[in-house]
């Protein structure tokens, strides 16, 4: 019989639909899997009696002859994110911790509703804030994959995301969700040679989802495949009412609809992209996945997004601005963790909590957002950046004109080791430099992998599309999948 | 121009008052949250996730919030604005789940608009004056803490919590506390015949932040200011004001300043304090919240909000003393509540159609009955009465009699006086218990007939020019009657056989 | 622009996190840092330009007025509301006591 762990998760929906093996059997050798990867710390609490339990109502629809849904059968990752119903939800973060919900996110009610089962709850970088998954309250996530020099060096698995593309670059989980608020799906996809993508925000609902920084977060799938986001993507998005910035549309057969033939669509190149500083491998990627596009029928045009440059300082105000608020609820009052040192009043309460309760990289956060915030810098900052955002959104549209999508690196380097980048947050912020730009501006955009770099590790490619057009990022990352034919995986160590 | 004065060591001051109204929109569930908004709930049994700001919790905003909001601007005539968005206000306090109020400052909802204030001469407010409001805005309502059930911990409660508050704040355009408590009054009046608030305020669904400064008779530019938070009623409104004031004036003829502060009014003394939980400035931090889009309004919405306007107080009063030429006393005192009003025009409606005359014809006597007659007798039934028996129909049927001459004024509250305790039908009472005049020439006649042979030496007097003895027959015949007979009829017939 | 040492002390007192001296000696240095670099952004000419209000194009939906019109939104559900407190007596959420 085929390791079950090894398929993804239309091979195993369909496989349980037609009974080549049961959900049940699935479940349990994904539970076996994460039970015997601890070293990669993906997890911060498995939940195997929550897969168990899914796979046994799905076994048994299959037996009573009922409809099954999207993701039958398909054991996933839940990013520590995403609220779980009576199932510890910290955001990797100290001042959650033993934090249960009486409630459950949409999302992964949906993913619930459409055959899933939970797996555990996957570690990330606290709060969503960081690129390496170092500032989890619950330890460094490792990436599966290590360079081909014989060293033994952790590698970082990507943030915030890490748990997720850990988890499923290893085997131990066909697919999880992940968040992007700037490019926390898309740079872990790239670092462990998977796949993910980032729908048009509002395509996913964010109600129940642990807030980083409300107009740029959004939920998308993280898999080994094309198809496999596409599929486990339908059983995510969908309109909420109780998101306000929710997309009231139809959710796309994006699956059913995938195709790979690009004849008739036009590639646009952003020519900003080419930063000083950028990996030759990583260039070399890029000029590989322009010859696949082109071999798939694309027309390739060169275009500018000018305001490329000041993405990124643009998303470090605004971001940082919306955390500042939205973890003002973290105060040791209604949940979580409290801090009430002798004598202490309500609003020392609050300092000595939140000094123990969040890391440093959201403490800087925080204050850099309160400062960006706060009377008199208001305007010169968080108003500032608005506009630029306002820009580079325009940067996007002029681009619909001359393109029907974008390709771009996901990131500036390959996964670099645990502690390289943790003592400078500007070197880390760079990370997102490529990924960054999409979120500001609201739109699609996916991560799949190219291929190795000579250190033997993935490089991902990044497709960006216009809003509401998942389709077509999908269908340029299936392109290129299908001709990058890459079908490397990190060799067990853990 | 108010005359209020404080007499200081150094001279004339005059106040002034500018008023940051907080009222409770009527809505069944929150602004942002479908919890309820009752009044009186266990502690937090009407609080949902959102209102507790768990994380990963969204707001999606009440439209009835909304329109009652833009109802309450158009009745001020103010300026709607069609493009308003929500603001976060960031500070931390234990009433405050989110760290953040959800609020509107940038772009709120209601602009520029004004109310006008009658003319009291009574509390020296010589004629009517406008009153300008700078704005309504639409934000969430806090928790509430209690202080006094353990030793060292305060209690949360968050049922209040995301409540839908109109904060309304007038201009600085108010010079007495008497001004104060007439812009209070009225608002809560326009308020509560838009129906977008109850007004009621031991409940706390209208709250003044009350900011005051002062300044000496002549000066142009306006002192620092205090602002006195949460004051709930219209007399402790006027306190604050005259207490801070006058605090005010002595502070600087001491040779000090005012601190612009946030204080606490106690109603215990009438006087103020500043608030220590609130000394450290406050950087609110104020940005639009990003989990909400700006918030458009339609022409189809407006014109409905429009179109659902009652009459407002200002125009019902023009038409009561215009079209039913009521005297300005009894307009005003009509209008001034709702339900005032509601239960004069149901029974001047129901008296008009009984006696088959426009209303304006019985309007007066309608007004005298609900303003005076009415209440007079409710008054001094106390307990006894039941005021559910009080129907409009039953009243417009004693006011149907009496205006048709078969009962008394005096019957009329008898009768009334009955219907209130027994809930019986007026004209049955009217009947069984032998309340009504006797219009019948006959037995009046006959009753005059023998007073004027009983008195013939007070016949011949009158007769011989003395008038003033007419009444005299009058009282005599009533006697006779004992009390029952039509005065009209007794008066016509009197005359004709006195000659 | 360069931020102080008190001045990084009172934007973590505004944020309500206690710093001491020891965080502060990394923090301030990290703070301008990242300041400075953000700074780039004041390059750009944005007279002409509004600042974005909505990421993707679309209206604020409003709802019903309906008590409880959802569990998920609704009220009614204390024990859920207190299940998490630290410190919850008598149906209410207990903090150190404030003076008002
Ligand atoms: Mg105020
Ligand atoms: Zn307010």
């Amino acid at each position: 019989m085929t390791d079950l762990t090894s398929l993804g998760v239309r091979e195993i929906r369909d496989g349980v639909a037609n009974g080549a093996f049961s959900a049940v059997e699935v479940a349990e050798a994904f539970n076996a899997a994460v039970a015997a990867a601890a070293q990669l710390n993906a997890f911060i609490v498995t939940t195997p009696d929550h897969a168990l339990e899914a796979a046994k109502k799905v076994d048994a629809d299959r037996a009573a002859g009922k409809e099954l849904g999207k993701m039958a059968g398909v054991p996933i990752g839940m990013k520590d994110l995403f609220a779980t119903k009576h199932v510890q939800t910290t955001a990797a973060s100290h001042i959650l911790e033993g934090f249960k919900p009486e409630y459950e996110s949409t999302v992964s009610q949906k993913l619930w509703d459409a055959g899933a089962g939970m797996l555990g709850k996957l570690n990330l970088d606290q709060f969503a804030m960081g690129s390496s998954n170092e500032t989890s309250y619950f330890g460094d996530v490792a990436n599966p994959w290590r360079r081909n020099d014989g060293g033994n060096a952790k590698l970082a698995p990507g943030g915030s995301s890490g748990g997720s593309s850990a988890a499923v670059a290893a085997r131990i989980a066909p697919a999880a969700t992940g968040t992007d608020t700037g490019g926390s799906i898309r740079q872990p996809a790239a670092f462990t040679g998977i796949s993910g993508i980032k729908p048009t925000y509002g395509r996913c609902s964010r109600w129940g989802i642990v807030a980083f920084a409300s107009s740029l977060d959004q939920a998308g799938p993280m898999a080994r495949s094309v198809e496999d986001c596409a599929i486990m993507l339908e059983a995510m998005a969908g309109f909420d009412p109780k998101d306000s910035t929710s997309l009231e549309l139809d959710v796309p057969a994006w699956a059913e609809s995938l195709n790979a033939d690009l004849k008739g669509k036009r590639v646009g190149i952003p020519r900003e992209y080419r930063m000083d500083g950028t990996d030759e491998e990583i260039l070399k990627s890029w000029d590989d996945g322009i010859a696949w596009l082109k071999d798939a029928g694309a027309e390739v045009v060169d275009i500018s997004l000018p305001h490329t440059k000041y993405a990124l300082p643009a998303y470090y105000i605004v971001a940082p601005a919306e955390a500042s608020s939205n973890l003002a609820r973290y105060d040791g009052v209604r949940y979580g963790l409290r801090d009430l040192p002798e004598k202490a009043g309500l609003q020392d309460m609050y300092a000595a909590t939140r000094a123990a309760g969040f890391g440093d990289e959201v403490k800087r956060r925080i204050l850099i957002g309160t400062y960006v915030l706060s009377a008199g810098f208001y305007d010169a900052y968080y108003t500032q950046a608005m506009k630029v955002r306002t820009l580079i959104q325009r940067d996007f549209e002029a681009a619909w004109e001359k393109c029907d999508f974008v390709l771009a690196p996901t990131t500036p380097t390959a996964a670099f080791p645990l502690g390289d980048k943790l003592d400078d947050p500007l070197a880390m912020y760079l990370n997102d430099v490529f990924s960054v730009p999409a979120s500001l501006a609201g739109l699609p955009a996916m991560s799949v992998p190219a291929g190795l770099n000579k250190d033997g590790l993935p490089l991902g490619l990044q497709i960006v599309g216009p809003a509401f057009d998942e389709q077509a990022v999908l269908n340029a990352g299936l392109a290129i999948e299908q001709r990058a034919g890459f079908t490397a995986k990190p060799e067990k160590w853990w | 121009m108010s005359n209020y004065r404080i007499q200081g060591a150094t001279g004339e001051w005059e106040v002034v008052i500018g008023l940051e109204v907080h009222a409770q929109v009527t809505s069944k569930a929150k602004l942002f949250s479908s919890a309820s908004t009752e009044f009186g709930a266990e502690p937090n049994a009407q609080v949902s996730l959102i209102d507790a700001a768990m994380p990963g919790m969204l707001p999606v905003p009440n439209r009835e919030c909304i329109r009652q909001a833009v109802r309450t601007g158009m009745a001020i005539e103010a300026q709607i604005n069609k493009w308003s968005r929500f603001d976060r206000k960031n500070y931390f306090y234990a009433d405050l789940p989110q760290g953040y109020q959800i609020s509107q400052l940038y772009h709120p909802l209601v602009g520029e608009g004004a109310l006008t204030i009658d003319a009291d001469e009574k509390v020296g407010i010589p004629e009517d004056k406008v009153i300008r409001i700078e704005r309504i805005h639409v934000e969430q309502d806090a928790g509430k803490l209690m202080h006094d059930q353990h030793p060292t911990m305060s209690y949360v409660d968050l049922n209040r919590t995301g409540v839908a508050l109109m904060e309304i704040v007038s201009r600085p355009d108010m010079t007495s506390p008497a001004e104060a408590g007439a812009y209070v009054r009225k608002l809560r009046s326009i308020l509560r015949y838009v129906g977008s608030c109850d007004g009621n305020m031991e409940e706390g669904s209208m709250r003044a932040d009350v900011n005051v400064s002062v300044r000496k008779v002549g000066d142009t530019e306006l002192g620092t200011r205090t602002e006195t938070k949460n004051v709930n009623s219209v007399r402790f409104v006027m306190q604050a004001i005259e207490h801070e004031a006058q605090r005010q004036v002595d502070v600087i003829e001491d040779g000090g300043t005012i601190v612009q502060e946030t204080r606490l009014f106690d109603p215990n003394t009438g006087t103020t304090r500043s608030m220590r939980s609130k000394e450290d400035a406050h950087d609110y931090r104020y940005f639009p919240d990003p989990d909400l889009l700006p918030l458009e309004l339609d022409d189809a919405f407006l014109e409905d909000c429009r179109a659902s306007l009652p009459e407002l107080p200002d125009a019902k009063r023009a038409r009561y003393t215009g079209e039913l030429g009521l005297s300005d006393y009894n307009a005003r005192e009509l209008t001034a509540e709702v339900e005032t009003f509601a239960r004069f025009e149901t029974l001047l409606a129901a008296t008009a159609k009984g006696i088959g005359k426009p209303e304006k014809d019985v309007a007066t006597q309608v007004a005298n009955w609900s303003l005076s007659v009415a209440p007079g007798v409710i008054k001094a039934l106390g307990d006894e009465a039941d005021i559910a028996h009080a129907t409009a129909e039953r009243q417009a049927s004693i006011l149907d009699m009496q205006a048709k001459g078969e009962i008394s004024g005096g019957q009329a509250k008898e009768i009334f006086e009955i219907v209130l305790k027994e809930g019986r039908d007026p004209a049955e009472i009217a009947d069984t218990e032998g309340l009504k005049q006797v219009s019948d020439t006959g037995a009046i006649e006959e009753a005059i007939d023998t007073i004027i042979a009983n008195n013939a030496d007070k016949v011949e007097e009158y007769r011989g020019g003395k008038d003033k003895l007419f009444g005299f027959f009058v009282g005599q015949t009533m006697k006779a009657m004992q009390g029952k007979a039509n005065p009209a009829v007794v008066n016509q017939l009197l005359k004709e056989k006195l000659g | 622009m360069s931020v102080t040492r008190e001045e990084v002390a009172k934007i973590a007192s505004l944020a309500r996190i206690n710093v001491d001296e020891k965080d502060l000696d990394h923090m301030v240095p990290e703070f301008n840092n990242i300041l400075a670099w953000v700074e780039q952004l004041g390059e750009v000419d944005t007279s002409s330009v509004e600042p974005m209000t909505a990421v993707i194009e679309q209206k604020l939906r409003l709802r019903d007025d309906v008590v409880d019109a959802d569990p998920l939104t609704g009220g009614g559900k204390r024990d859920a509301i207190l299940a998490n407190a630290p410190v919850a007596e008598h149906g209410f959420f207990g903090v150190p006591k404030v003076i008002e």
